[in-house]
Formats: C-alpha cells, structure tokens, sequence
C-alpha cells in the first residue's frame, strides 16, 4: 500500500554516524510509506552533515532517526542540537536502543528531549508509540497526507 | 601452504574432530577486555578470543573513542586504535597464544589503521571484506573500499616472516538475514578470489544459518566445493555464524536456534563457530551469557557425529548452480577481482536485496517460504531467475513477518525434544 504522491509530506530518515544497522531503516522506510510520507531514506552511519544537508535540500515534514547500535544516546544529541541550528521547528523524533545498557534507555528520554527532538520512542512499545504519534502529525494541517 | 597462530590452531582442531567456538566481545577499557577473554580462555570449549571494536574505531573516529575513555563513557566494543599497541599488547600478556589465538573484529569499511593497529599489537588475525563491510554498513564508495583492502591484504602477507596473517571473508553474512545463500557463497567466493590476488594465503569463507536447515546445508557444501574448485592453492577453512537476524526470546528458543547452527558447523565440514547467546535479543551479552553459549555449543557439537563423508553433487545443488553463474559472470568482467566486483555492483549483475548502499542496484528481492526457504522474487539485473507466483512488493508488516520467521520458529513450543538450557550457569 503505497499513498506517496507529488504532494505527500516528506520525512527523512536516518541514523546516527556510528551506526552500521539498516534493517530498521528498511522497515521504517516502508511505515512511513504507508502512512503517507514520501521517505528520503539517507541509509547507514549518516554523518550529521550530510543529514543538515539533506534536510536544507527536502525541506522535510518531519526527521526520523533510528539507532540500534547503543551510541544514540550521545550521537542522537549531537545530532539534533546541530539540526536545530537550522530549524527550530520541524518535529524530529528519535527511536530504538539508545545506550549500550538495553532496559535503562528510559533514563535517556529528557536529555534527548531538551536536546531538541519532539519525540523520543524507546522500549518494547517504541513502534507502537511511533505509529501513534505519526497519526497524531496527520492531524496537523500542513502535514495531512494526501493519499489518492 | 603457510599458516599463522590462528589458522594453525583452527586447522589442529578441525583435524582432530572438535569445532572451535568464538564469541562476539568487545569492551571499553583493557581491564573489561582482559577479564573478557580470560573468561573465553577457560571457559570449558576449543575457545578462540575476539576483540570486537566499537564503532566509533570502525568508522574511523579515534577522537571520539579516546573521548569515550577519558570521560568514562561506554563503548560498544574495544577502541583498538585509541588503546594503541603498547596498551594492546600489555592488555593480551600471557592471554594470546598458540592455543588462545585472538581474531579481530571490526566491521570498518576503511580499516587501514586497524589493520596496521593490530598487526603492531601481535595479532594476526581478522575479517571483513570489500563488499562484505562496505555495502551493509557503510556509505563508502565501493571503489575506495576496494582499494583500501586490496592495501589491507597486500600488508597482511607481508608479515610474519611471510606466513602471513589469516583473513575471513564476511561475504557470508550479508545484512544478517534474508539473502538467498546462492549470492552469499558467490560473495565468499568472489572476496577470496580478491584476498587470493592481493597476496593472502591463509583465509576462511563464512556463512550464516539462514531460515531453513536443508538450503543452509547445500549452501556450506556448495562452498566448500566452490572453494575448492576456485581457491585449491589457499589454506582456506568455513566458518558459520549463528543466525544474526533477530534472535528468539526464549531461552529454549535461543538454545534451539543455536544448536542448530552447531549441526550445521558439524554437519557442513566448518571448522569454526561464531556463537550467539540467550541475550541476543534483548542487548549485549555479558561475559558470563557469551560462556554459557561456547559451551553450550561445544557440548552440541561433542554430540554430533562425525560428518558423513557424503558425495556432494554440484549438479543437484540449487545453491552451488545459481552461485557459480554468479562468480562466472562476475569474473568474465574484469581480469582484477576488485574491478569486477566493482562492474559487477555498477551494472546490477551483483545485487544484494534490502541494501541500502547508494551503489547497490536495490532491485533484488527475496522472500521466505512458509518452510523458511529463500527465494528470489525479483532478481533485477543479475543472471538468475526468480521464484514464480510471488509478488516483489510487500510491506512493513510482511517485511517484520519474514524478519521474525526465526524467532517464531524457535520461541513457539513444538513437540520436539527439548535442548538443555542455555544461560549462564556462574
């Protein structure tokens, strides 16, 4: 099911510049295509350059970064301060295994979220609560897919 | 034939019917590392030790590792580089020897300096390939890639009064999980067929337990032939992973899956295991959980008989067939292994499905059986066909159903016998 047209809201999806893992980036690519987005996947280890890069040429309706390897806890931060110096206002949501310790990802959340993402999404309901959140960006008028 | 310390050892165990099990390990600091392989060392197994880096170090941040270290912070993985020689080596007395050699791990599609770092730390052992660590897992370009290895594998046969060190190809563990192993052993094939050109004698090809036992088992008997038909003046030994996809939960699951990749071992003539352990789907096993699992294997494979010496039949092997059109096709482009590899990837005639690199063709796909057979359902450009009656496309849910084929398989109980326990006993 594929609803991206020339219209469709634009996400970018990437990860953090140590992180080899793609699988996930595979699946996130196909999610967001269902739920609308035209998806600028960037593949692995992205260094932050190339994803300021990325979003100054997309104009993106919302950045997703997905980690697995256990450093998104401190490359993620870097990431999104350095993005944030260029857009303060696109929703930028962060998900997976963000430290090496597994189960104790929660206690990343807040400095995550000060650091500048909209959304952090970790744990075992990590894709359920992505999901919902994407149903709640449709709600924004500007982000509402068009889906033909 | 010219063998170093690990090779030797390799080769003495397989001769003498034990399979050599090696865990992934990599910490921080050389304390955690020490204590890591010492564990490895006695635990009760034909053991090898690993130093898996982190990956800071595989992508080339040395700055940030040795930050890392400084502020206390954790690591994926031993910063060989940051540590340097002196440390290294002080970290590996009286560890590595003759009969605890220690392989590097690395994952770096650029790994000169690892190269030179570990050689300088007495190590001779290592992995990765051109391919194998450039597409999956970097954005490199492939001809740097290339380049940089051919540079790799010209200053590991310079060393060690010319024995050389010993080298793995990775080609066999393509993104882990839902490659058709036809293109898998092309890739073993076709990166041994370049370390061969660049001077490495001694080097052993992998492959990954897949979704279905049968197509594992024509595949690692198609590698050996194949290996043997085009690398018959190498010292070349196989080498199977445990399942690299996402793991089984339980730790019934956990135990089945991996035992099943140790009869594989036996049963395929691999000398060597890479071991996962009752942790793998939830984090980063301990030293403890990655014992429990060496010698968990060692104890499948003291029970498993000895290979039958089976008469393998290339012609009846699905595998061997669509892996030789491959390395045929691949090799009558270029008379470098490494220009045709790299022609091969331009033009589509090598295309791994689901990759992600901006130079693989991305139009190969594949899906899993209800019996965990892969099959191609698109094959792009390459020179095979696929699967009829099967749609290419499919989506998310589909994508996450064939990616937790293994972990259903083995978490939901069956009525068949239950494998001893797999977790830390200490």
């Amino acid at each position: 099911m594929r609803l991206s047209t020339a219209n469709a809201p634009v996400a970018v999806l990437s990860t953090i510049p140590s992180d080899s893992h793609t699988w996930n980036l595979v699946y996130l690519h196909l999610l967001l295509e269902e739920h609308g987005f035209r998806v600028v996947n960037l593949g692995a280890c992205t260094p932050i350059d190339e994803l300021v890069a990325a979003h100054l040429r997309h104009l993106p309706d919302l950045v997703v970064v997905s980690t697995v390897n256990g450093h998104g806890a401190v490359e993620g931060e870097q990431l999104v301060r350095r993005l944030r110096r260029h857009d303060r206002t696109t929703p930028v949501v962060i998900g997976g295994n963000l430290g090496v310790a597994g189960s104790a990802d929660e206690r990343h959340v807040p400095a995550l979220l000060e650091a500048g993402y909209t959304g952090v999404f970790v744990g075992d309901r990590a894709v359920d609560d992505f999901r919902a959140h994407l149903r709640t960006l449709h709600a924004r008028p500007h982000l509402a897919a068009s889906p033909v | 034939m010219t063998r170093g310390r690990f090779a030797s050892y390799v080769a003495d165990n397989q001769a003498a019917g034990r399979l050599v099990v090696q865990p992934r390990m990599g910490f921080a600091t050389t304390e955690q590392m020490r204590g890591g392989l010492l564990a490895v060392r006695a635990a009760r197994a034909t053991t090898a030790g690993t130093l898996t880096l982190d990956s800071f170090t595989r992508v080339g941040d040395h700055a940030s590792a040795a930050r890392a270290l400084v502020h206390g912070h954790d690591l994926n993985g031993y910063p060989l580089v940051a540590h340097g020689a002196v440390m290294t080596r002080a970290m590996l007395e009286d560890i590595a020897a003759d009969d605890f050699p220690v392989q590097v791990r690395h994952g770096s599609a650029l790994p000169l300096g690892i190269f030179h770092a570990l050689l300088d730390a007495g190590l001779d052992a290592t992995e990765g390939g051109p391919v194998s660590y450039c597409l999956p897992y970097s954005r490199v370009p492939l001809r740097a890639a290339i380049d940089e290895w051919a540079a790799c594998c010209e200053l590991l046969a310079s060393v060690g009064d010319g024995r050389g060190a010993h080298l793995e190809s990775f080609a066999g563990c393509m993104l882990g999980q839902l490659c058709p192993p036809s293109l898998l052993v092309a890739l073993g094939i076709l990166e041994g067929l370049f370390f061969r050109r660049h001077g490495v004698r001694s080097l052993s090809l992998s492959f990954a337990q897949q979704t279905n036992p049968g197509q594992d088992l024509d595949a690692l008997l198609a590698l050996r032939h194949l290996a043997a038909e085009f690398l018959p003046d190498c010292d070349v030994h196989l080498v199977v992973y445990t399942f690299m996809g996402l793991f089984p939960r339980t730790p019934a699951g956990a135990a089945a899956i991996l035992a099943e990749s140790v009869r594989l071992a036996v049963a395929g003539g691999a000398a060597r295991l890479i071991v996962k352990t009752s942790a793998e789907a939830f984090r980063i096993p301990t030293v403890a959980e990655n014992v429990a699992a060496l010698e968990f294997a060692a104890t499948q494979a003291a029970g498993c008989a000895a290979p039958a010496r089976r008469s393998f039949d290339p012609a009846a092997s699905p595998a061997y067939a669509e892996a030789r059109l491959l390395v045929e096709a691949v090799l009558d482009l270029h008379p470098e292994p490494g220009t045709a590899l790299a022609e091969a990837f331009g033009t589509g005639l090598l295309d791994v499905p689901f990759c992600l690199h901006p130079e693989n063709a991305n139009q190969a796909r594949s899906r899993v059986d209800p019996d965990g057979t892969l099959r191609w359902t698109r094959t792009g450009r390459m020179p095979l066909r696929p699967a009829t009656g099967h749609a290419a496309d499919l989506g998310s849910a589909e994508l996450i159903d064939m990616l937790a084929f293994n972990q259903r398989r083995f978490d939901t109980p069956t009525t068949e016998p239950t494998t001893p326990a797999l977790s830390p006993a200490r």
